[in-house]
């Protein structure tokens, strides 16, 4: 038997077609004031032909994205080399046993200096300084030392969200794993941990999407990947829009990476609490 | 077992908050602390399950002086259960995983054995409906039940429970009154730091009072309830009377 909808429900259905319709007008509102007003901009015709010449786009996009695999590779090895030192700084930094004070101390300074300095001066003085130091050809390949630069780099960012998150665990936790006889590794392990990294995944997605893009920074050492890939085309066909195509490549994995933690997220919060508020 | 306090002190900064505790617990005795807030009856307990590291004083576990500075607390943790005030459930394991989590880690039970030990101890508590859920689905008094099953389940020869309800509403606190009723029965030692009056009279064998961070009066509850010696006991259990949390 059909049941007669509530006072709340035929309310809710109101405010439901309204929203839409309301969200829809404002989006086409939007959509047309940029498509009539930006090309009555005086600059428009040049700049279109400059950054979206569609039979650039076409020819260079192939290559391009041959090139964005490279990054992709980098990107590959270096994220969870990145989480893992990363996570053992994190853990160096928080450790209470006076015997590992030197350890605590070293990731201490480690952090803080290496946050100090941008990421692209550490791409030239690890890609260029230790090839220079070793002199030895076996070890002179520039992508392993761009992506020990990056993982240097990045491990100190993470190394900070990780202990942001360790030490956002509140004490009781603490006290009532150690009050069943974990130890303080087993607390650690089991108690602390899961609950941080949960807490902390949407700012190391955050470092993760960056990483991502600073992948092209190791092109400053000669690979030849999707940034340096466009650069040359641009050079050579004097026209910008292969670093659109470039630029597209990188939303590519970065916009599909941020919806799927997000979604991954809300789950687990789903999962694990009983009511959200509206 | 038994327990033997003798002169625990223990302060924070400059403030006093245990000054010379001695009490003696022996096996299947229900002891009740009872005083004002801020009086040592958590710290008191903190410190029998080595949360706290004593100032002086000395923490007998048959024989043992547990508060020996440099002792290993995990071993001796084992053997003394707690539950907290707030619960303090793992709220990213389910409520069967935060029952058998020290067993399988601690003691090295398998899983899936730590598992049914654990389904047991829900049961018993009329918990096993709620075994797949995590904490946070649960109702305060099912949660505090379901700490009491998680220190239950390292099978401790002493259980020490923190204002186990003082975090509950009103009409949740009966049924976790009736697990340590149950517990009783089935002769567990136990330190309760409460604030329910007419609980701790009916289920103690000894209450204690405590009174800036001294254990001022102690004895059967009758004694203590019904012939208070010291007179900042009896303005104690005056103020409580009125407060409407103990009858006359």
């Amino acid at each position: 038997m059909q049941q007669e909808p509530t006072r709340r429900q035929r309310w809710e259905r109101r405010q439901r077609r309204r929203s839409i319709a309301v969200a829809a007008l404002s989006s086409t509102t939007a959509l047309v004031a940029v498509v009539l007003a930006v090309p009555r901009l005086p600059g428009y015709r040049k700049v279109r032909a400059a950054f979206f010449d569609g039979e650039i786009f076409v020819d260079t996009f192939g290559p391009l994205a041959r090139a964005f695999l490279y990054d992709l590779q980098i990107f590959a090895w270096c994220a969870p080399a990145i989480l893992m030192s990363g996570m053992a700084i994190a853990l160096a930094r928080t450790a209470r046993s006076p015997a590992l004070f030197p350890l605590r101390v070293a990731a201490t300074v480690y952090t803080d200096g290496v946050r100090g300095v941008p990421v692209v001066l550490w791409i030239y003085l690890i890609g260029f300084g230790v090839p220079g130091l070793l002199q030895s050809r076996t070890w002179s390949n520039p992508v392993l030392w761009g992506s020990t630069a990056l993982i240097v780099a990045y491990s100190a960012y993470v190394a900070e969200v990780f202990r942001a998150g360790i030490e956002s665990v509140h004490e009781s936790q603490r006290a009532a794993a150690r009050s069943l006889g974990l130890s303080n590794t087993q607390t650690l392990r089991h108690v602390v941990l899961p609950q941080a990294v949960r807490r902390v995944i949407p700012p190391l997605m955050n470092d993760l999407v960056s990483l991502q893009k600073d992948v092209a920074l190791v092109s400053f050492l000669g690979p030849v990947e999707a940034l340096r890939r466009a650069q040359s085309f641009k050079s050579s066909l004097a026209n910008f829009t292969p670093y659109v195509g470039a630029a597209l490549l990188f939303l590519c994995v970065s916009v599909p990476l941020t919806r799927l933690t997000d979604h991954l997220l809300q789950r687990e919060r789903r999962r694990m609490s009983a009511t959200a508020i509206r | 077992m038994k327990l033997r306090l003798r002169g625990v002190r223990k302060s924070f900064g400059s403030k006093v908050v245990l000054d010379g505790i001695d009490l003696d617990v022996g096996e299947g005795a229900v002891v009740c602390l009872i005083g004002s807030s801020g009086s040592g009856k958590s710290t008191l307990l903190r410190c029998i399950n080595l949360l706290e590291p004593l100032d002086d004083g000395v923490i007998e576990l048959d024989g043992l002086d547990i508060a020996e500075p440099g002792l290993p607390p995990d071993p001796i943790r084992r053997r003394i259960g707690m539950v907290f005030q707030s619960f303090n459930l793992f709220p990213h394991l389910s409520v069967l995983d935060n029952v058998a989590l020290a067993p399988r880690k601690v003691l090295g039970v398998p899983t899936a054995v730590a598992r049914v030990e654990a389904l047991e101890l829900l049961a018993r508590f009329g918990l096993a409906d709620k075994a797949g859920d995590f904490p946070d689905r649960c109702s305060g008094g099912q949660q505090q039940r379901v700490a009491i099953a998680r220190a239950l389940a390292m099978q401790p020869e002493l259980l020490l429970l923190d204002e186990i309800t003082s975090a509950l509403d009103p009409e949740l606190v009966g049924e976790v009154l009736d697990v340590v009723r149950d517990l009783r029965q089935s002769g567990m030692t136990m330190i309760l730091a409460t604030h329910e009056m007419a609980f701790a009279r009916e289920i103690s064998d000894r209450v204690c009072f405590l009174d800036a961070g001294r254990i001022l009066e102690s004895g059967p509850p009758q004694q203590l309830f019904g012939a208070p010696q010291h007179d900042r006991t009896k303005a104690f259990l005056l103020r409580v009377i009125d407060a409407g949390r103990l009858e006359r």
